[in-house]
């Protein structure tokens, strides 16, 4: 069975202590959420899960096959064309070019970058087609597990809306696990089966959530209902208290 | 092998677009013929004249015998800048506390006029080729290591951490994500490098030595020969420009077609 398992991990930057015991396990096809302020050490969790920090104390187990990252701001390759930047994960990961621009050129249109897009560089990309750049780059691997980081915030609501649907679609066929940072609590509850409230100072784990309507069935209604009741909640209260002051 | 047919294909529009150039060079000719109207030909000989004295220069072995000697003193100094300032820069952006080290002896070698730098390697080296080429040297290497050097103390944390994200093996680190950003720098670097030493080149040669453009230009100056000594000036002119607009500025087009 894959999964990713965290146990009594602690992190500090210097004398700073970042986290705090953060325990959780992530199966399969599952979407587990980190909601917490920001500064609260989201990023700090995350890159410790996809191996980009080495783990101080306590243990980060991962046995998917095969991982990728979507970080907040899309980092695409500036010297490469759109192709070129998704067709890189796919490179490094051995496969043929011809191939890796094949199936680069699928995902693309895929994400809603037509054909006039391929050739384009960065530079003349608004954010939010870079963002799906960044999606296709990490997606066309198609791994088991994706880590997202906050890979919306930056974005309008439509184009929020439209790359969540591709997700959705994924995660409803079981196909994808998600380990999903962000600050945004709707988006939270609109994608994932589980929920982990991150405390700061220095980041813990207060509370837990779950959510066991199926993704492509939850509407607004549900994701508005659903935030109204956790709102109520006094933990959530206390942990976002930073952000409003 | 793409890039050259890219860069080779985009060249006649390049061309193209250069009229302008053409257009200012030819008003220049022609205030410069107002000039010897107005002077005579003793002071400012007519461009026509000119260019009838470089023609029968090119075709004189002797002329051509020593525009080698200057290239040769060129190529030698600024191909040593290029490979050491190149490696060094980028060796010492790799390390914060090389690159700090290296600021107060970079600051002084831009800072040192070149004169300078002449009058001591021909003490050192005596005349000769070895004090041109020390000359370009110590005037091309700097500019060519601080370019390397910046160009290594930029790369994107950022970019650093999504290659890592994906496994990128060795060489896809560094031909894909550090490479292109580095030769960004390195290779603006190298064009100045490139202009500073033909400069740099005729002025130690004017006063160390006794052959090369630069010693002809003495030649000429000594026996009020301007129109040789303009010809001189126009092939140093020409030369740089048929480097910078026909050699360089197409590749840096292609190179840097992805920039703002
Ligand atoms: N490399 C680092 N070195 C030192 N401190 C860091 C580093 N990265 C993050 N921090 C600090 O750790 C805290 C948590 O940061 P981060 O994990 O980015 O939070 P979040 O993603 O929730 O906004 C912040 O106070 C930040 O300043
Ligand atoms: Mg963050």
């Amino acid at each position: 069975m894959e999964r990713l398992e965290v146990k009594k991990l602690n992190h500090h930057f210097g004398f700073t202590e970042i986290l705090r015991g953060i325990n959780f396990t992530l199966d399969k096809g599952e979407v587990l959420s980190i909601v917490g302020p920001s500064g609260g050490g989201k990023t700090t969790l995350l890159h410790l899960c996809a191996g980009l920090l080495d783990v101080q104390e306590g243990s980060v187990t991962n046995t998917f096959k095969s991982s990728a990252f979507a970080f907040q701001e899309a980092r695409l390759l500036p010297w490469k064309n759109v192709i070129d930047n998704i067709s890189m994960s796919l490179l490094a990961n051995g496969e043929k070019k011809s191939e890796a621009l094949k199936k680069s050129q699928e995902i693309a249109l895929r994400f809603g970058l037509e054909e006039d897009y391929f050739e384009k560089f960065p530079k003349d990309l608004s954010g939010g087609m870079k963002q799906r750049v960044s999606f296709a780059r990490a997606l066309v691997l198609k791994p088991s597990l994706l880590f997202l980081d906050e890979p919306f915030s930056a974005l309008d609501i439509g184009l929020k809306k439209e790359l969540q649907t591709v997700l959705i679609e994924m995660i409803s066929k079981k196909e994808l696990s998600i380990l999903f940072i962000t600050h945004d609590l709707m988006e939270a509850i609109r994608l994932s089966d589980e929920m982990l409230l991150l405390k700061a100072d220095p980041g813990h784990i207060v509370k837990k959530f779950r959510f066991d309507l199926i993704q492509n069935q939850r509407d607004d209604k549900y994701v508005y209902g659903k935030s109204a009741e956790i709102l109520q909640d006094e933990e959530i209260i206390s942990t976002f208290e930073l952000e409003l002051k | 092998m793409k890039f050259a047919l890219k860069i080779l294909k985009d060249f006649p529009s390049y061309l193209w677009s250069g009229w302008g150039a053409v257009a200012s060079i030819l008003l220049f000719i022609a205030l410069w013929d107002v000039g010897n109207q107005v002077y005579g030909d003793l002071v400012l000989p007519s461009p026509l004249e000119t260019f009838k004295t470089l023609v029968l220069m090119l075709h004189d072995d002797a002329v051509i015998a020593e525009i080698e000697t200057t290239l040769y003193r060129a190529s030698m100094g600024f191909g040593f800048s290029l490979i050491l300032g190149s490696a060094l820069g980028l060796l010492a952006g790799f390390f914060a506390t090389a690159s700090m080290m290296s600021r107060p002896i970079v600051t002084i070698l831009v800072g040192m006029p070149p004169i300078a730098w002449i009058v001591l390697a021909m003490i050192w080296f005596g005349m000769g080729d070895e004090t041109v080429i020390f000359t370009v040297i110590v005037a091309s290497f700097p500019i060519i290591f601080v370019g390397a050097l910046q160009g290594t103390r930029t790369l994107d944390g950022e970019l650093k951490e999504m290659a890592e994200s994906f496994n990128f093996p060795w060489h896809m680190r560094f031909f894909d994500v550090y490479f292109p950003h580095i030769f960004s720098y390195v290779f603006p670097a190298w064009v100045s490098g490139l202009g500073m030493a033909w400069k740099i080149v005729i002025m130690a040669e004017l006063l160390a030595t006794s052959n090369g453009i630069g010693a002809s230009l003495a030649v000429a100056r000594s026996q009020l020969d301007t129109p040789t000594a303009l010809s001189i000036v126009v092939i140093m002119i020409a030369s740089l420009m048929f480097i910078e607009y026909i050699i360089l500025e197409p590749i840096k087009r292609e190179v840097e077609l992805w920039r703002d």
